[in-house]
């Protein structure tokens, strides 16, 4: 059985993090995310979760990490300014390959910025913002039923690759109000799974994979003592100075998610099969281009729109693929041109990109995305 | 149990050497950090210890048991994810002066506030050792260092007074120099349900004493016993006599508040039972 709700984004979000089985947030308040650690203080209690309300943004991201290492699923919710101060930890959990779940309610910066207007700014903050290499997984929702299944879908990923997943919302979709479709009963929804050793407490080293290039992550006070640390460490778990320790390190924590790209990356095609010129959009931006899409078919237009759903890594084969069917592109988003340059990038010069980028705190009408578009199609 | 085979029992087979320099207290804090563990015969999978970064924070990575050498700072938002998410676990946070009062000063008061069980217990050597000799917010008074070429003109802090203003349960000290006083407090520490912490005053010649010409090891752990004075002395000594001196042993101990977990399950208790 399930029910009809009308909900915010942030608020499917939540239902996704208890269908998930989240047993712990650890938060920060910071608009416009807010309502999700409003929800879950309220919510994880009744399904024996915890709720912690840390002293900034820096321990809420530590207090998930900590709780993770329990086994559990976790989460923190923040914006911009928020997202930054975790950074440094983000890329801890990277490092450490720690499963969490940080979701970043995008709104308009730098700084303190605009905190109650729509922005897609962090594109580039959610794949660089943490120091040196590293390598996660960002994905975006277009809708609230959609906020509610990559929740459960950031909670696969994260377990499976043992990886930080962001879920890049923006503020559109944390606010809007949509219809939802959910379970009564939240029980017969599958749970991510963390690979536990099958080798005894004393042959266990922590970072050491098979072909999955995945470690079994056991909890803390199971038997596997274990060491974890932010330093480079070889398969023991333990520092190592060593270059070719390094070396092996970030190789095989790129490799874990680059040879998956079939399993992770997702993006959605509209109108696209017979399409001659596209858009590319995701979140709160591409709701606008279903729209302008529709009005351009209206006018005889063959337009498309390609819609990113995994952000990072980048859907290079996608859109090089984009680039050998279409005549030209246009991305568009809520900032003054980041994913854009991505775009380019795998186009390779096949055909023209180009962007309408919208920084004005307000998203765009179909109507001016229409008018972009036809003006950079020359058509 | 002798200190060979408190080795053998608690700490990695193959991760001695440590790195501390010779003369440095760290190995005496850690040695008796797995004394009263072992004191309390605690199951070592019971056991979590979370660092920060630092000299001290080194430790975890030797200790045979749960261990997160975490970011610098946080080793206290990482503790408290692993006590709240499973009260079963002992937790012990290991830090410094650098790390827990500097960059990690807010997570300090605002554990010690919420009253979660941990201990916590700080390496004082006075100074940021791991980088060469920087003066922290516990260098004392007109101290010299790297980053204090003139002395410096902050002052410190007293760790122990600022913990129980922010609401830690049990506060305590100790020296490098008494060892035992250091085991018996760390196992209290551990036993008291409640946020606990243990300043352990502890020397660093090479990054500290030299550029105070505070002489050897040896002269920098006869100082912290002429310059320490149990609690019961303490109390009887004018301002005058306390001057350049102070207080360890077992500072303040209150037992009826109660611990965070304790009151988180109560809470779901009673959200459970339908109750706001």
């Amino acid at each position: 059985m399930s029910k009809i709700l009308l909900l915010q984004g942030n608020q499917a979000v939540v239902e996704g993090a208890i269908a998930a089985g989240v047993k712990f947030f650890g938060g920060y308040p910071i608009t416009p995310s807010t309502e999700i650690a409003e929800s879950l203080a309220e919510r994880l209690p009744l399904v024996g979760g915890k709720f912690i309300q840390m002293e900034d943004e820096i321990a809420s991201m530590g207090a998930i990490i900590g709780a993770s290492l329990t086994g559990k699923k976790v989460m923190t919710a923040t914006s911009g300014p928020g997202f930054s101060l975790k950074q440094e930890l983000i890329g801890y959990a990277c490092a450490a390959e720690i499963p969490l779940v940080i979701v970043n309610v995008q709104r308009v910066g730098p700084s303190t910025g605009q905190p109650t207007s729509p922005s897609q700014g962090d594109i580039m903050q959610a794949r660089w913002g943490t120091h040196g290499d590293h390598w996660l997984i960002a994905i975006t929702p277009a809708s609230v039923p959609e906020c509610f299944e990559l929740t459960l879908r950031a909670y696969a990923l994260s377990e499976k690759y043992r990886v930080p997943v962001i879920l890049l919302m923006d503020e559109v979709i944390g606010h809007m109000r949509e219809k939802i479709e959910l379970p009564d009963n939240y029980d017969e929804i599958p749970q991510a799974e963390r690979k536990q050793p099958d080798c005894a407490p004393a042959d266990f080293k922590a970072y050491a994979a098979d072909e999955s290039l995945v470690p079994p992550m056991p909890p803390f006070g199971n038997g596997y003592r274990w060491h974890v640390t932010g330093l480079v460490h070889d398969e023991t778990g333990f520092p190592k100075g060593a270059g070719s320790a390094t070396k092996a390190a970030a190789d095989r924590q790129y490799h874990k998610l680059y040879d998956h790209l079939d399993d992770i990356v997702q993006v959605e095609n509209y109108c696209m099969e017979d399409a001659e010129y596209a858009i590319v959009a995701f979140g709160g931006a591409a709701r606008t281009a279903y729209e302008a899409v529709d009005m351009a078919r209206k006018e005889g237009i063959k337009a498309g729109l390609l819609r990113p759903i995994t952000i990072w890594p980048f859907a290079e084969n996608e859109i090089q693929k984009l680039a050998g069917k279409v005549k030209g592109i246009l991305v568009h988003e809520l900032n003054r041109g980041q994913y854009v340059y991505e775009v380019e990038r795998a186009a390779a010069g096949k055909v023209p990109v180009y962007s309408y980028a919208k920084y004005d705190n307000e998203p765009a009408t179909p109507a001016q995305l229409l008018a972009e578009f036809k003006k950079a199609m020359a058509l | 149990m002798s200190m060979e085979q408190l080795i053998d029992k608690y700490f990695r087979p193959g991760r001695l050497p440590h790195i501390w320099c010779p003369g440095c207290g760290n190995g005496i804090v850690t040695g008796a950090i797995v004394k009263a563990i072992d004191k309390l015969a605690l199951e070592k999978d019971s056991v979590a210890v979370i660092s920060g970064i630092g000299c001290s924070s080194r430790a975890s990575g030797y200790l045979d048991f749960n261990t997160v050498h975490s970011a610098h700072g946080r080793a206290l938002p990482v503790a408290t994810g692993v006590k709240l998410a499973d009260p079963s676990l002992n937790v012990v946070v290991v830090t410094g002066d650098g790390d827990a009062t500097a960059i990690g000063g807010n997570h300090l008061i605002h554990a010690a506030r919420r009253n979660i069980d941990m201990t916590v217990v700080l390496y004082n050597n006075s100074i940021y050792g791991m980088t060469g000799g920087q003066y922290s917010p516990m260098t004392p008074y007109g101290s010299k260092a790297t980053t204090a070429p003139y002395a410096t003109i902050e002052h410190d802090f007293d760790i122990a007074e600022l913990a129980k203003a922010a609401g830690a349960t049990f506060v305590a000290r100790a020296t490098t120099f008494h060892t035992q006083l250091l085991v018996d407090l760390i196992a209290k520490g551990i036993q008291h349900k409640g946020f606990s912490i243990i300043e352990a005053v502890s020397a660093c010649p090479i990054s500290f004493g030299r550029q105070n010409k505070l002489g050897g090891p040896a002269d920098m752990m006869k100082w912290q016993r002429d310059h320490a004075v149990m609690l019961p002395a303490w109390n009887k000594l004018t301002e005058e006599q306390r001057s350049g001196k102070f207080p360890i042993g077992l500072l303040y101990e209150v037992t009826d508040r109660k611990e965070y977990t304790e009151a988180y399950d109560e809470l779901i208790a009673r959200a459970q039972g339908g109750n706001k």
